[in-house]
């Protein structure tokens, strides 16, 4: 799970945050760069803090507020810690009329946890994203970078239990 | 130009190559609704309240970003074009909170005109107000997200036009709030305090924070002597908030105005801008001679000021020393004026009547006390004076004009023009040339420094020394000129900038609407109006000669620097 900033050790954040200028100085002066060096950004702290943000900002000539508004359009980018593991269910329509519903309901009893959140213990956090390219074999979820598909309610218990 | 010829509405219209539809209909008369769009910004095409159908397409496109060909057939009218926009209206307005009766913006908003223009009466559609709290801690603006129509004016004002960049876009779809980041307040961003987002919103999600109440009170306590000074940029203004064509000269009612409302006395911050011009270039006459920190930057503007506090605070030493006309005007009246009358200063309540609302932050200022009271007392923007004479029932237009009260009413023409980009420059070289070479000037009109062009140069021979001067209004012209001179590239002496495009009578404050279109109108009555006046340079205002001479001692001298000088605060670039 992504540690917030501000729980890491001394040493250890500014070794973080000294990444993080990295990352931002070898992106500097090119067009578009913001994605690119939010997604590095992200890859270093597993999410995009507050501070980590003022350095992009002040590193590639842009408004925080830019900074900050592009970080939040994407599903992708956190800008607090999240769990461990983040799980992304398919909400648009091939899914939702294969019975993506259902599997929501299903991770939602199987987690305690509802769309948006993370569990207690920091492993998982759920998210509903839109299509992810695998109508194919709807409905489907994605555990970090792996995709999960034809999927009944059935299938979560054991899913979530191979993350164990 | 090369111009096509299309159809709309069965009319044969001819535009040029490169319009949009919404241009073409315009200019033929042919009104098409919009929301989003705005005469001086980019198109955005986000509200899609200017669909019409163009013959071909197989989808109603947005007038304002589809651009004209040769043979084309739109109709702005079909049924179909009607129904959409309704339906796209009714989805907006089910977002909106339906409490028009207490919005700032009651019977000026634009979503509130469509509605209306569209006949919209019946809600189809459930209500999906989203509960936000509104973000007041700003001491000039109040945002309130649940009135945001996401249409992203506010969004190109802050960022293009004033390079600032608090407002973005934040979160996608039903979830965008325009917004500072990080659910920072305006208080803990970088925001200048300008207001310029105010005149570009449609509805009431950006509005002043209200000093009317305070007013009132004062008005109407009898122990308070309430004094009133009214701005430059004021006089041609207020006239809008009745009706009045922009660029109407109002002076005489305004002042009649503020005495119907039950001000003790009716004075002018034109006086206090004539003072600026004596203190102000005297400074920047002593720098050059004694080799102190140049260019110098004018420092009337204070959201110009919270600009560079933040953005350029190695470059605060540039700045002028001056307090601005109207912390001028409050620090005199609570020590020379109260002294004169033998009125005690606790009793007085100064008010101004500004175009702006980054000086309700410059009042509230802890430096702006050193008459040992808040020297002034409660700011209301050209808007929100029009707001206390409607309640109050007065009849603006039909007003007699009357006279500013003796002795701070009275000004020259170079005070006047304060209230327009270049005014604070043009009035200042008028004394200048004539302090240092003890000759009259010939001709009074710089008129290189006047008008909309973002950067404007000048340079005038004074007593064998070529004085180069800089003009810049709307902070991202600000930022170029900071720029220049941080890297020492700026050969200039005297640097004029004022926050909002065109000057104050473009404030953040000022009626709405203000396009550039309007800020041309009232520039070209600000310039009448120095040249209705009898006098027309700040150093043969009789009543500062004899305010130096009763009380000041002389330009920045001892009183002068307690009271009318101030000092500034290196900001952090990224606060909160």
């Amino acid at each position: 799970m992504a540690v917030a900033l501000d729980k890491l050790s001394p040493d250890l954040r500014e070794q973080r945050l000294r990444e993080v200028e990295a990352a931002v100085a070898r992106h500097r002066d090119k067009p578009g760069a913001l994605l690119a060096v939010l997604k590095e950004v992200q890859g270093i702290l597993g999410y995009l803090p507050e501070e980590a943000l003022k350095k992009v900002s002040q590193g590639l000539e842009l408004p925080l507020s830019q900074v900050y508004g592009v970080a939040t359009f994407y599903t992708l980018f956190n800008t607090r810690p999240r769990g461990q593991h983040i799980i992304r269910l398919c909400e648009s329509a091939p899914c939702h009329v294969q019975g993506a519903r259902e599997v929501l309901e299903a991770l939602k009893r199987e987690l305690g946890i509802g769309p948006g959140e993370d569990t207690p213990d920091g492993k998982w956090s759920l998210e509903l994203v839109s299509c992810i390219g695998v109508c194919g074999v709807a409905p489907a979820i994605m555990i970090d970078d792996q995709v999960y598909g034809n999927l009944t309610p059935d299938c979560i218990p054991g899913i979530l239990a191979s993350y164990r | 130009m090369s111009m096509v010829t299309l159809t709309i509405d069965g009319r044969e219209v001819r535009a040029a190559k490169g319009a949009t539809i919404l241009e073409a209909a315009r200019a033929a008369g042919i009104n098409i609704p919009t929301l989003c769009y705005h005469p001086d910004q980019e198109v955005k095409a986000v509200c899609r309240i200017c669909v019409v159908e163009v013959k071909g397409s197989r989808t109603l496109q947005a007038a304002c970003a589809f651009p004209v060909a040769e043979g084309m057939v739109v109709n702005t009218q079909s049924p179909q074009v009607r129904e959409a926009r309704r339906t796209i209206l009714e989805l907006i307005v089910a977002r909106h909170p339906l409490e028009c009766l207490q919005c700032a913006r009651n019977l000026n908003c634009e979503l509130q005109t469509l509605a209306a223009q569209l006949g919209v009466r019946e809600a189809p559609f459930a209500r999906l107000e989203k509960q936000y709290v509104p973000d007041t801690s700003s001491p000039s603006l109040v945002r309130d997200p649940a009135k945001c129509v996401v249409c992203r004016r506010c969004v190109e004002t802050c960022q293009q036009v004033q390079g600032v960049g608090v407002l973005f876009p934040i979160n996608r779809g039903a979830d965008t709030v325009v917004a500072p980041p990080f659910d920072h307040g305006l208080l803990d961003a970088v925001c200048a305090m300008c207001g310029q987002c105010s005149l570009a919103c449609p509805t009431g999600a950006i509005v002043e924070q209200d000093h009317t109440r305070l007013v009132w009170q004062a008005l109407g306590d009898p122990r308070k002597h309430v004094v009133v000074q009214t701005a430059p940029a004021t006089r041609v203004t207020i006239g809008e908030e009745f009706g009045m064509p922009p660029g109407s000269i109002i002076t005489g009612q305004l002042v009649a105005a503020l005495r119907r409302l039950g001000f003790d006395r009716v004075f002018d911050t034109d006086f206090t801008a004539d003072l600026t011009i004596m203190e102000e270039g005297h400074e920047l006459i002593k720098r050059v001679k004694e080799g102190g920190r140049l260019p110098m930057f004018t420092s009337c503007s204070p959201g110009w000021i919270k600009f560079i506090e933040h953005f350029f605070p190695e470059l605060l030493p540039n700045l002028s020393t001056c307090k601005s006309p109207q912390q001028m005007f409050g620090a005199l009246t609570k020590t020379y004026y109260a002294e004169k009358q033998g009125i005690d200063p606790a009793d007085i309540f100064v008010v101004s009547i500004m175009p702006c609302t980054a000086k309700k932050f410059e009042a509230g200022r802890p430096e702006m006390t050193d008459s040992g009271f808040a020297d002034v007392d409660a700011v209301l923007t050209s808007r929100e004076l029009g707001r206390m004479l409607r309640e109050a029932g007065i009849d603006f237009a039909s007003l007699p004009e009357e006279d500013y009260d003796l002795p701070l009413g009275i000004s020259t023409g170079a005070a006047a023009i304060f209230g327009a980009t270049g005014g604070v420059m043009e009035a200042a070289l008028r004394t200048a040339y004539e302090v240092l070479t003890g000759r009259p000037l010939e001709n009074l009109e710089i008129t290189a420094v006047r008008g909309l062009d973002g950067i404007k140069e000048a340079a005038v021979e004074v007593n064998g020394l070529v004085v180069k001067a800089a003009v810049g209004h709307g902070l991202a012209n600000a930022k170029k000129l900071c720029e220049l001179v941080s890297r020492g590239q700026a050969d200039y002496h005297f640097i004029e900038i004022m926050c909002c495009p065109g000057g104050c009578i473009g404030g953040g404050g000022q009626p709405i609407p203000t396009t550039n279109a309007i800020r041309q109108r009232r520039i070209d009555a600000i310039y009448q109006v120095d040249r209705d006046m009898p006098i027309r340079k700040s150093h043969e205002n009789p009543v500062v000669r004899t305010l130096y001479e009763e009380f000041l001692g002389k330009p920045l001298g001892e009183k002068s620097h307690h009271l009318l000088h101030t000092h500034y605060v290196a900001r952090q670039r990224y606060p909160g």
